[in-house]
């Protein structure tokens, strides 16, 4: 069996056997040691030359993903591991949170190296069905509510993103073999000579599909909800992860469509939503009072972000918007890691509620500091290296539209220097939480630092072989 | 195949009867009657793939068929009527958008995927462009009733004939690959609606079904 299909297989097989254990200790442990192996395969992969097996394929554009995404799922299950005694679960609910996110983890990386476009829907299928079991785990009117706005909106948008998979076979039909069936290479092959209006067609609904699941606006109301609920590592995975693998997809989509140069232009579309994206995350933030609700209305704009960068194409444009999907992964990861430790200690995710973190836990209230400034933006994270080169690009292509980028990202970035005090340097609210064992503390603060030390050197001292690798996939998209 | 042959025609018939169905659904206002009419809907649904496993020559779409009768014909409004006993919702009368309103909007949503789908599709065959303006129209159909219901059953109704619409899409695509599994994904996903609705409701935690409610359990108001 080829490794592609070894780092799929691994988790679910996995979460088989993570659904036979009952006891919190054990069902954690083996849950991180899944993980772990998953990571390391991951690394085996990336350092094979690129292949295609069946339905899959490794690339430079899907490679640095796979990557980052084997990695948070593997802090994201050690975090996991120090933290869950708090939440309370009975053994079925251990079962089946540790079985959903094995099967979360293998699906999202199918999605990721899925070469048939038919194989990433279902991917993206099963991932949906994973997070939303875990969404509603607590079984709280507020889980159950957001779990199912994330399963209605998610499920018309996936819905959607079939019919414009369909569509895009009837376009390429009358010029494929019939094994190639719904390869993405074997569709890039022939889209020059595809019909350009049955292209559109197809791109319409691949966008408003995927769009829905990546939260662009105005296809975003789930989001917020989605990422308010549930156990604090989901949030995690599902802001890290899961909205990279829909971008992908957006993205394979769009190149597709772009390689047609009589189809309509894929980017104006991304570019329009990006924008609304950016400002309404920006104008929205200012209103939350819910912590983990501040940081998914966070994560709309970081999409929003990165569908400008590829709205406006091109190597520069794209690397940036590239650079900002896996920065956004890392290092909105850490700051849910953060946020989600404070609320169990508080007992509150309330912002009001969470305050003064420096002074009464360090390691936890500076990481936590850090990480807000870098999803705002601030050096030395990798967030800064993508934004700054995101607003170059789009100053020297559209001034104009760089004007109001530009205000969105301020007004954004106001906004999360506000909560950034007002969780880690205002008065310190008491903790509700009695006081726990040194090391499940700093098991729960390492993987936070951890992230930002990977995403402080990704922006430095980027590794020659992945800056190439990123370079090539710039180009792959077009 | 063009009109006045047999394949072509009986494909049409049933795509047609399908999207006929998605019109009863979004007129009927009791419930029980919602449900039954879905059921007809998936029924035509499966003769409609089993007639395009017999057109095409594709045995896999049998398959299909038996799982669209088996699922959408009998085991989900079997369902879907027991969630309503249990929550003692049968007689509750829906006023939607008003029977006028309601079949004014859908014929405009027909006319819209006729327009968009046949200038969009001038290279593809006839059976299977037709087939693609009929299958949009039954996924607009849903949306409509999804929007146009505040009862999460009738919204969940909707989302399951917009899938309705999927299906006949990728029926009529002759050739196309992986179509049986495509299919049986989607028909996971639709099931998994609607045990989420058997979930929610056996630890009654709502007193309605009414989406409306759900708001007051947003996260920011408690």
């Amino acid at each position: 069996m080829p490794l592609q299909w070894i780092i799929v297989f691994l988790p679910w097989a996995g979460a088989l056997a993570l659904a036979a254990i009952p006891e919190l200790r054990r069902a954690t442990a083996a849950n991180a040691a899944v993980s772990a192996a998953t990571f390391a395969l991951a690394i085996a992969l990336a350092a094979m030359p690129f292949a295609e097996h069946g339905w899959t394929r490794t690339d430079a554009l899907n490679t640095p993903f796979v990557l980052v995404s084997a990695f948070v799922g593997l802090t994201t299950a050690v975090f996991s591991a120090a933290t869950l005694d708090q939440e309370g679960f009975d053994h079925w609910r251990i079962r089946a949170y540790h079985a959903a996110y094995q099967v979360f983890m293998g699906a999202q990386t199918l999605a990721l190296l899925a070469d048939n476009l038919g194989v990433m829907w279902v991917a993206i299928e099963i991932a949906t069905l994973a997070t939303v079991s875990m969404v509603a785990v607590h079984r709280t009117p507020a889980a159950f509510e957001a779990a199912w706005k994330f399963f209605i909106l998610c499920g018309v948008g996936i819905a959607l993103a079939l019919f414009g998979t369909i569509v895009l076979y009837l376009a390429a039909q009358p010029l494929l073999n019939e094994e190639a069936g719904l390869s993405w290479a074997a569709l890039m092959g022939v889209a020059a000579r595809c019909d350009p209006a049955t292209l559109n067609l197809a791109f319409a609904f691949l966008l408003l599909g995927y769009g829905t699941k990546c939260g662009l606006v105005p296809l975003h109301s789930w989001l917020p909800d989605a990422h308010a609920e549930g156990p604090v590592p989901i949030s995690a995975v599902l802001s890290g992860l899961l909205l990279n693998a829909a971008m992908l997809a957006v993205l394979r989509a769009k190149s597709i469509v772009g390689a047609n140069p009589e189809a309509i232009a894929p980017g104006p579309f991304l570019l329009a939503l990006g924008l609304a994206s950016v400002l309404l995350a920006a104008v929205s933030l200012w209103r939350r009072r819910d912590a983990r609700r501040f940081f998914g209305w966070s994560s709309i704009e970081h999409m929003g972000l990165a569908a400008f960068a590829f709205g406006l194409g091109g190597a520069a444009a794209n690397l940036a918007g590239l650079l900002h999907l896996l920065g956004h992964a890392l290092v909105k990861s850490a700051v849910f890691f953060g946020v989600g430790r404070a609320a169990q200690a508080k007992g509150s995710q309330k912002i009001a509620d969470i305050g003064g973190l420096v002074a009464t836990h360090p390691a936890l209230g500076w990481g936590l500091a850090l990480a807000i400034a870098g999803i705002a933006g601030m050096p030395p994270f990798l967030l800064f290296v993508s934004e700054f080169r995101l607003l170059g690009a789009a100053a020297a292509e559209l001034p104009w539209l760089a004007l109001p980028l530009a205000a969105g990202m301020v007004v954004a970035l106001a906004a999360l220097v506000t909560v950034l005090q007002a969780l880690c340097f205002g008065p310190p609210t008491p903790d509700a939480a009695t006081a726990r064992d040194g090391w499940r503390e700093a098991a729960a603060a390492a993987p936070l630092w951890l992230h930002l030390a990977l995403a402080a050197i990704l922006a430095l001292a980027m590794p020659a072989p992945l800056a190439a690798m990123l370079a090539q996939a710039a180009r792959v998209i077009g | 195949m063009s009109f006045g042959q047999i394949g072509y025609d009986v494909a049409h018939l049933l795509g047609g009867g399908v999207l006929l169905m998605s019109f009863v659904l979004l007129y009927q206002r009791r419930i029980g009657a919602v449900i039954n009419a879905f059921a007809m809907q998936g029924a035509l649904l499966a003769l409609a793939a089993a007639w395009a496993a017999h057109a095409q020559g594709a045995p896999g779409l049998y398959v299909t068929a038996l799982l669209a009768m088996a699922a959408k014909g009998v085991l989900i409004p079997l369902a879907l009527h027991a969630i309503v006993r249990r929550l003692d919702l049968h007689r509750t009368v829906e006023t939607a958008l008003g029977i006028g309103l309601s079949m004014v909007a859908g014929v405009a949503l027909v006319a819209l995927s006729i327009l968009v789908v046949l200038p969009a599709t001038e290279g593809v065959r006839a059976v299977a462009r037709e087939n693609l303006a009929l299958a949009l129209s039954v996924v607009l159909l849903g949306m409509l009733m999804m929007i146009s219901r505040r009862n999460a059953i009738s919204q969940v109704i909707g989302l399951l004939s917009l899938e309705n619409g999927l299906i006949l899409a990728a029926i009529g695509v002759a050739g196309m690959p992986l179509v049986v599994e495509l299919s049986t994904a989607a028909l996971v996903l639709m099931v998994a609606v609607v045990a989420a609705v058997f979930a929610f409701q056996i630890r009654e935690r709502f007193d309605t079904l009414d989406t409306g409610s759900l708001e007051e359990h947003r996260g920011e108001r408690r």
